[in-house]
């Protein structure tokens, strides 16, 4: 349906246009007069009232229709004798009725579902109908007013880019809702979240098992409840084992990015720095999934086995070949920002220390790195952020149990993996397991977000600095 | 120590600092070599399937159909009598066990196999013709060598009657390799020989499209907007600063927003492209955005003073002049993102892609899989097949991506102008 209505909208906007630019030429000649804008600004004008009023009106009840309609058929079947506990049973007789309607239902029909599905049936054909006849309705009033301001030889070049500037800022502010859309869907469950669950039980519980949580009614729940509930949410394991991953991979990233960052920006030729930086930046074009799968099939195994050899044991999902990954995958990161931040570090203080009698590797130690630490830092910490939002690597070859551990050769978990294991697979809404993944998301997103502020204030400070 | 002893030390640490930056720069490169090694010798021998050449007799009696049947008539008809009967001739059997492990031997879809065979030529009732029917993945990974036979018998999948009629078959050529369709053709499987990654790239392929559609018009439109019209103030500033904020968030946590809205709120159908198309869009837009305005920013001034000086309006000079100009690194850039946006897989996981899907999707709108879950998937798989085929999955994914990034740099030095 929707298809159809934006195709009709496009053919006669596009009908308008040739309209458009041939009335208006026309009016001109007869009129002798000179008109405001070449015709085909003209035409341009009634294409964008014709089509941008219809089109947003036409996504905007796209999304709302089927809400609202869900909303009322779940009262009417409640007020036809339906019988639904809480929302999981609720979603479930409207699938019921939906099926029904589109005969997709195969078992015994009650009476009361049968009724619903009628009504559904009714409530589509109106809400169809009356789609249609708005659309029309906008469509038609909306021709009316431009083609009465054609008429009027309205200076129709700068109404269209009026409106097109309208449209280009619409599409900046996109970036605004995303960001409105991540914070409230992520506040929205952590409210719920949080009102079941101490908030101070959630950031120093030292004991993450949310399987153990099977709550029937979030809403109402004992004191023994309760009791039982808080130990399950604790934040510490997990924030121990990012954070302790996060670090591996740092003991990784940090070395081997920082020494080719310097090697490239201070000691290599055009023509290995040509060669040298696409291939390294590679590591962070492949997707983390392949990291994670040569994790947890290559790596791990290989650690354990070293680790038998050696007497020790080695878990196959340990933090250590995890880390180890993650680290190389964050290589780039760290190498191509630190190479920039060193290029920007004026040649006048190398030529200083040079002056003085230091050696290369002596500049670089003494005056280069110093003068760009901020910057390094800075970069250092846009490595980090990635490294506790990293998902693959983690969910595939670390642990999935919540280990409070400072052996790297233990699995631990971490916050996103968490998140996965939580939300993978059928989840019940409203239960607490599931919102304490939105509540873990919340935390994510803003811990990510401080440490890109601190850094993206750190290089920004420093380039002030040089420029 | 003397001025000499002190020269040479310092000489020798400039040295030693000078190896490390190279060794990293070497540990590095090594790892993508590693790295690619492994996946390629694990993998390209996914890309042929073992099959055993069976004789197999059309019987008019065990058919119950004629020459010249229809299509109907053969769809209907049971072949699984003259599969059995055809399996069972390959080798002399003793007793119900042993028959049962020699037909362990071929795919669970040799009937299917047969019947395809029948459709494509329905005159062969009462005839003999030699077919290459698809061997279970135990003797593919035998076959290919992925497998240890030296193992006791209790400890592997193949037991020592299947691995004497393997030897039988492979010392008379009935073992052949042909090239694996089904990799590409199928969709997922349960039985590794007769899994692939079909339905994946259709979805993938769809996710892309969508993803493209909607974040590459409001990306282009977003930049020339916050470049060349956006007044200097503070809600530019936010918006500046929200999309700077926006490409540094992590991909799960789009994940997070695309159960919470598109899914839970506007209802969207579950683990489909169309969904996943505007998850990833959402992700891509502020990485598309960034290059777009750098792009647009590396245009001279003096073309949109040149423009405005013949009496251009704002508009004209910018979609006249300075829009195609900057259109090839816009271009590169969407390239890029998108490449990033098909590797993508957490966010995908969550809104559940990773749900079970055989059939190939035909539109946006049905349940699929797309490549990258597709390897998360496999890669949780036991059996021994899914290994190679986790790994030629990811050998299709990773060419996609260089033949992506190779097109980017491509029309960034073709068609990209240097100003200075």
């Amino acid at each position: 349906m929707n298809f159809v209505l934006i195709f009709l909208i496009t053919i006669f906007s596009l009908s308008l246009f040739f309209y458009g630019r041939s009335k208006t030429k026309s009016i001109s000649i007869e009129k002798n007069i000179k008109l405001n804008a070449l015709p085909k600004f003209y035409g341009y004008y009634l294409v964008l009232w014709c089509s941008i009023p219809s089109l947003v009106f036409l996504l905007i009840w796209t999304l709302f229709e089927p809400v609202i309609i869900k909303s009322i058929i779940i009262e009417t079947a409640a007020n036809q004798g339906a019988i639904f506990n809480d929302k999981n049973e609720a979603n479930l007789i409207y699938e019921k009725i939906k099926a029904i309607y589109a005969g997709t239902y195969f078992g015994d029909i009650d009476i009361i579902l049968k009724e619903s599905a009628l009504s559904y049936a009714k409530f589509i054909n109106l809400f169809t109908n009356s789609k249609i006849v708005l659309i029309f309705g906008i469509v038609i009033a909306s021709v009316i007013y431009s083609l009465k301001k054609i008429k009027n030889n309205n200076k129709a070049r700068d109404d269209v880019e009026v409106i097109l500037k309208g449209l280009l800022f619409a599409s900046s502010l996109i970036a605004i809702l995303t960001t409105l859309g991540i914070i409230f869907s992520l506040l929205f469950e952590s409210i719920k979240f949080f009102s079941v669950i101490n908030i101070f039980d959630y950031l120093f519980g030292t004991n993450w098992s949310p399987q153990r949580a099977f709550v029937s009614d979030a809403s109402a729940i004992t004191a023994a409840e309760y009791d039982e509930l808080k130990d399950a949410f604790g934040f510490i394991p997990l924030i121990a084992g990012t954070s302790f991953i996060a670090f591996i991979a740092m003991l990784v990233a940090v070395p081997i990015g920082l020494f080719s960052g310097i090697y490239m920006a201070e000691y290599a030729s055009v023509k290995i720095r040509r060669i040298s930086k696409p291939i390294i930046e590679i590591l962070a074009g492949i997707p983390t999934v392949v990291y994670g799968f040569f994790a947890a099939l290559t790596v791990g195994p290989f650690f354990r086995q070293i680790g038998e050899n050696l007497g020790l044991t080695v878990s196959s999902e340990s933090a250590l070949a995890a880390g180890l990954i993650m680290g190389i995958m964050i290589i780039p990161y760290v190498s191509s920002l630190s190479d920039d931040v060193i290029n920007s570090v004026p040649q006048s203080l190398r030529d200083g220390s040079y002056a003085v009698g230091a050696t290369k590797s002596e500049t670089i130690k003494k005056v280069v790195i110093p003068a760009a630490l901020p910057g390094i830092i800075g970069s250092v910490l846009l490595a980090v952020s990635r490294a506790i939002g990293e998902t693959m690597i983690v969910v595939m070859a670390a642990g999935l149990a919540a280990n409070l551990t400072i052996n790297p050769l233990e699995s631990t978990t971490t916050i996103t993996t968490q998140i996965v294991m939580i939300l993978v697979g059928d989840q019940e809404f409203d239960s607490p397991k599931t919102q304490s993944a939105f509540a873990l998301g919340l935390t994510l997103f803003i811990a990510t977000l401080v440490l890109n502020y601190i850094a993206q204030r750190a290089v920004k400070k420093y380039r002030e600095k040089y420029d | 120590m003397t001025k000499e002893e002190r020269l040479k030390k310092r000489h020798s640490a400039e040295k030693r600092f000078r190896f490390y930056g190279l060794a990293s720069i070497f540990v590095a490169l090594l790892f993508v070599l590693i790295l690619v090694h492994n996946i390629f010798s694990k993998g390209s021998s996914a890309f042929m399937k073992t099959a055993i050449n069976v004789e197999v007799f059309f019987d008019q009696e065990l058919l119950e159909i004629k020459n010249g049947a229809t299509e109907d008539q053969i769809l209907e008809a049971d072949f699984y009598d003259i599969t059995i009967e055809s399996l069972l001739k390959v080798f002399p059997a003793q007793d119900l066990d042993q028959e049962n492990q020699l037909i362990d031997l071929f795919t669970t879809d040799a009937e299917i196999e047969i019947k395809r065979a029948f459709l494509k030529n329905n005159n062969l009732i009462g005839k003999k013709i030699n077919l290459e029917i698809t061997a279970s993945d135990d003797i593919d990974q035998l076959h290919k060598g992925n497998y240890p036979r030296d193992l006791p018998e209790d400890r592997r999948r193949i037991s020592d009657f299947q691995l004497i009629i393997y030897d039988n078959l492979v010392e008379n050529k009935k073992i052949i390799k042909n090239f694996n369709n089904y990799f590409f053709k199928n969709g997922d499987s349960r039985d590794p020989e007769l899994a692939g990654i079909g339905g994946a790239l259709i979805g993938s392929f769809y996710s892309i499209i969508i993803c493209l559609l909607l974040a590459f018009p409001v990306a282009v439109l977003a930049s020339i907007y916050l470049e060349e019209f956006a007044p200097k103030n503070k809600i530019t500033d936010f918006i500046e600063i929200n999309i700077n904020n926006l490409a540094a968030v992590p991909s799960i946590v789009y994940g997070l927003l695309a159960l919470q809205i598109l899914l839970a709120t506007i209802q969207l159908p579950r683990s489909t492209p169309l969904v996943a198309g505007i998850t990833l869009a959402l992700m891509t837009l502020p990485r598309i955005i960034i290059p777009c305005r750098a792009s647009l920013k590396a245009v001279p001034p003096s073309i949109r003073e040149g423009a405005l000086a013949v009496g251009a309006s704002k508009f004209q000079s910018v979609f006249h002049h300075v829009v195609p100009l900057a259109l090839p690194g816009t271009l590169s850039g969407t390239i890029i993102g998108l490449a990033q946006a098909l590797g993508e897989t957490a966010p995908l996981i969550l809104i559940g892609m990773v749900a079970f899907v055989v059939d190939i999707p035909s539109t946006p709108i049905d349940p699929s899989s797309s490549l990258p879950v597709q390897v998360y998937l496999w890669s949780e798989s036991a059996e021994r097949g899914f290994v190679e085929k986790t790994s030629a999955t990811i050998m299709m994914l990773l060419s996609f991506l260089i033949v992506m990034n190779f097109l980017a740099v491509y029309l960034r030095q073709k068609f990209e102008k240097r100003w200075n």
